[in-house]
């Protein structure tokens, strides 16, 4: 019988999977995806967002265990677990030597994300590379990698797990029978429900309007994470945490692909113009702080929207001052032109524009600070960075709620063992976005998903070593010294 | 498929072919995503444009060493329907621009079929000389003493035939980079900068800097492993192809300066460097073949195999006829293994400004450009606020 099971095959999986390989247990890793799309979400990553007292390779200056806690309680609005958070936060101080014996590279942040230089180390070449270099630890290791390979049910015997079972399907065209694979202990690390549309429908509902906003969503992840092993996990009266409309969730162009779309497809310029929604009407305060401390709350405030679109427009003093984005934004010489070409109502969008424009109090503009360029008697007002859009050809780029992952999982604790009734399984763990909501109740802060992934990935591999009989050091001391 | 012509009038806006059209949508998602910056020179430069003219499509394909490390990172690569696959797209640009800017330009004809250009020259140069050596000495054995073969083919003549040839290839390469250069080349920089620039350049040129994969462990090969491999017998056969130069130059001053002819004697040091050279051109080119045959088809442009690989096959063949002329100089082989050796070599020199020998020229220059560009202020702030 194998030793440790793990399902998932993404950034918590891997690390899972290689440590309970290093503490001697014999693992094998179920990939639901085929070999090409491997990596969950993890391909689309790029940064750990890491705690350092002092600068270390690619990070600057200092990021300290309580700014660090700060910032997650700010982006998450409290709904946290202090305890699970400050582990989190801990193992990313130190976890990255072991993630460099496995093969991943860190780069000094990209130019257009000096921003996070000193909160976030970069893996060079991006998520994919961290992945593929996991992967073939894991090979030679001697893991046992299957691809094709999504569990749709497990089988317990109270609150042990027993085995796992993947369901009939079809590989290149073979029929491959359903499948029962035992393990003394198991991790679930296979991703949230985000690419699961009826489920999202269940989550989101109908608006006031009638319209069902998740039908309008476009998922930035990947197209593998239908939450299979989530809902199974619900029915098998697991506890659970976490609200299911909580997702890391960003604005992105709305003519990004439904699945995978990744980075590429953020936009960038909100805070240097204004956004409108479908009835060329703003709503939110476009300079409220800094763009990486606000982009993940324009997933939401889209999705709010009717028809859940909106449009970022901009003139040309902004450009070059952000990310080039991916598709080309529509240009007009006219705000009248740029209306009817996003067919925009045009007298009402030309009325917003112009209210903003005649609200503008002009500072000095300074976008590398919270300037003083503001408007004043408009609702909603633009608290930073409000410059008039007056210098054509202005540019619009469309918008759509873009969403990463989602929040929902399962309750754990310092040990990731998954919980029925409040009882801990003695072999069955949870690491990844499965759990990722204990620590981030809602919001988001660049880096902090990969940071959980990397931490509770490496407990629940230990501690899975450890229920089949492998005992390390870490295995028996309390997380936040061992991890 | 019209191509720009860098000599035409500069007020028409150059229409983008296919194969350039194709590397500027890749930038675009390239230029939003940014991941692969670490790897090599062509993304840092990339971050500096917003948009992407033909001229800097060729200077970034050029500055592409085809190492494979963004393929396999990629998460648009296919079968995303980005369908990113930055060196496929800039291999395919890098041939379109040797025979753009090849010098006379109807010769970059040539690279349309330069695996049978390659066969062809090799074919004629041993024609040649194996019917110039029936015609001077009557058969292909006769022995000379000592393995003289100016006995066979005097210095001069030589000299004179092979100078020629080359003189006209370096010729040919020079205008050929000179054209390539001033279409991509940078505003003008401070000779300070320029001096430090060059240094760079030379530097990352003869360390071969971006097949080290951006940390070390070497480029891709046949999967998103890395070897360190390609690099190495790339340096064999540079340094291999230096050593053998040298040899000749040390020979050509001895014959000149010291009134001292060919043949040396086996421990002379025209003879040890050519022994030397000749062993890494050997050793490289096979071990290049070798990783090329075994090459992921998703890297480069699979049309080019030809090019690649005729161009290892004459470097491997030249050296290993030159070795075995050494080999057998004293013997009635001589006379074969000469012309076999010289109508190689002819074939060589007359094809560098037409083969895959230019790579190493463009991608020089395209090192150096981007030395000089990123000592400059980037002309975008592009979201680094």
């Amino acid at each position: 019988m194998i030793d440790v099971l793990v399902i998932g095959g993404g950034n918590a999986a891997l690390c899972a999977a290689l440590m309970a390989r290093e503490a001697g247990a014999s693992v094998m890793l179920l990939e639901g995806a085929p070999k090409i799309w491997r990596g969950g979400n993890s391909q689309h990553t790029r940064n750990l967002r890491c705690m350092h007292d002092a600068p270390q390779d690619v990070l600057v200056d200092a990021y300290p265990e309580e700014e660090y806690w700060q910032d997650l309680l700010k982006v998450t609005g409290g709904i946290t677990n202090e305890k699970l958070a400050r582990i989190v936060i801990r193992a990313s101080s130190n976890c990255r030597d072991w993630m460099r014996c496995h093969g991943v590279h860190f780069q000094p942040s990209l130019s257009g994300a000096l921003h996070v230089a000193r909160t976030n180390a970069f893996f060079m070449g991006g998520g994919k590379a961290l992945v593929n270099a996991y992967f073939r630890s894991a090979e030679r290791l001697g893991i046992k990698i299957r691809y094709n390979a999504q569990v749709t049910d497990i089988e317990l015997k109270g609150a042990e797990f027993v085995a796992a079972y993947i369901g009939e399907r079809e590989v290149d065209g073979q029929r491959l029978p359903a499948e029962r694979i035992q393990a003394k202990a198991c991790v679930l690390a296979a991703g949230g429900f985000e690419s699961n549309r009826a489920w999202l429908r269940e989550a989101w509902g109908q608006n006031e309007r009638g319209e069902w906003p998740s039908d309008n969503f476009l998922i930035r992840g990947t197209r593998f994470n239908t939450g299979v092993l989530l809902r199974r996990m619900q029915n098998l009266g697991a506890d659970f945490i976490g609200d299911p409309t909580q997702a890391h969730m960003v604005a992105i162009d709305a003519r990004a692909p439904l699945y995978d779309g990744g980075i590429c497809t953020r936009i960038d310029c909100v805070s240097l113009g204004v956004v409108v929604n479908r009835d060329g009407e703003r709503f939110y305060d476009e300079g409220e702080d800094f763009w990486p401390k606000r982009y993940a709350i324009w997933g939401r405030l889209v999705a709010g929207q009717p028809g859940q679109q909106a449009y970022s427009i901009i003139d040309q003093q902004a450009l070059g001052r952000f990310m080039p984005p991916v598709f080309p934004g529509t240009k007009a010489n006219s705000l009248e032109d740029l209306a009817r070409q996003l067919k925009l109502p045009v007298t009402q969008f030309v009325k917003t524009i112009e209210q903003y424009n005649a609200a503008c109090r002009v500072g000095t503009f300074d976008h590398t600070a919270l300037d003083n360029c503001h408007t004043e008697g408009l609702t909603p007002a633009k608290t930073h960075w409000a410059r008039p859009l007056v210098k054509p050809p202005f540019c619009a780029y469309p918008l759509k709620p873009g969403v990463t992952f989602t929040y929902l999982g399962l309750a754990t604790d310092d040990t990731a063992a998954v919980h029925f009734n409040g009882e801990a399984s003695p072999n069955l763990f949870v690491a990844g976005e499965m759990m990722a909501g204990n620590v981030l109740g809602k919001g988001y802060t660049a880096g902090i998903g990969m940071a959980i992934g990397t931490a509770f990935g490496r407990i629940a591999g230990v501690q899975a070593a450890a229920a089949a009989g492998f005992l390390t050091p870490s295995s028996t001391e309390p997380q936040h010294a061992a991890v | 498929m019209q191509l720009f012509d860098p000599k035409a009038p500069g007020n028409l806006i150059p229409v983008l072919n296919l194969d350039e059209s194709e590397v500027q949508r890749q930038m675009s998602v390239c230029n939003a995503c940014r991941y692969c910056e670490g790897f090599c020179a062509v993304f840092p430069a990339m971050t500096r444009r917003l948009e992407f003219s033909q001229a800097d499509i060729h200077y970034l394909a050029n500055l592409c060493h085809n190492c494979g490390a963004c393929l396999h990172a990629c998460q648009y690569a296919a079968p995303h329907e980005f369908g990113i696959n930055v060196p496929k797209a800039m291999a395919k640009v890098r041939l379109d621009t040797y025979a753009e800017y090849a010098w006379p330009q109807v010769m970059g004809k040539l690279y349309r079929r330069n695996g049978l250009a390659l066969a062809l020259a090799s074919g004629a140069g041993l024609a040649l000389f194996l019917c110039l050596t029936l015609m001077v000495m009557g058969n292909l054995f006769t022995a000379m003493p000592g393995g003289n073969f100016y006995g066979i083919f005097p210095h001069n003549t030589l000299a004179l035939m092979f100078g020629a040839v080359f003189g006209f290839s370096v010729l040919a390469l020079t205008i050929g980079v000179r054209r390539f250069w001033r279409n991509v080349s940078p505003a003008d920089a401070p000779r300070q900068e320029k001096t430090a620039a060059a240094l760079e350049a030379a530097a990352n040129v003869a360390r071969l800097k971006y097949l080290d994969g951006g940390h070390g462990e070497g480029c891709n090969n046949a999967d998103d492993q890395f070897t360190l491999w390609r690099r190495r017998l790339h340096h064999f056969t540079f340094y291999g192809f230096m050593l053998c130069f040298a040899a000749t130059g040390v020979a050509t001053l001895y014959h000149f300066l010291l009134d001292w002819s060919a043949p040396y004697p086996v421990l002379s040091l025209p003879v040890m460097l050519g022994i030397a050279g000749g062993v890494g051109l050997l050793i490289g080119p096979a071990g290049l073949l070798w990783l090329n045959l075994r090459r992921n088809p998703e890297h480069g442009d699979e049309n080019q195999k030809p090019m690649d690989r005729g161009f290892i096959a004459l470097l491997f063949l030249v050296s290993a006829s030159g070795l075995a002329l050494l080999a057998f100089r004293e013997s009635a082989a001589l006379g074969l293994m000469l012309a076999i050796h010289l109508g190689l070599v002819m074939a060589f020199f007359l094809t560098m400004p037409y083969s895959k020998f230019a790579h190493g020229i463009f991608r020089s220059a395209a090192l150096l450009k981007h030395s000089i560009e990123k000592r400059q202020p980037s002309p975008i702030n592009g979201g680094s606020d």
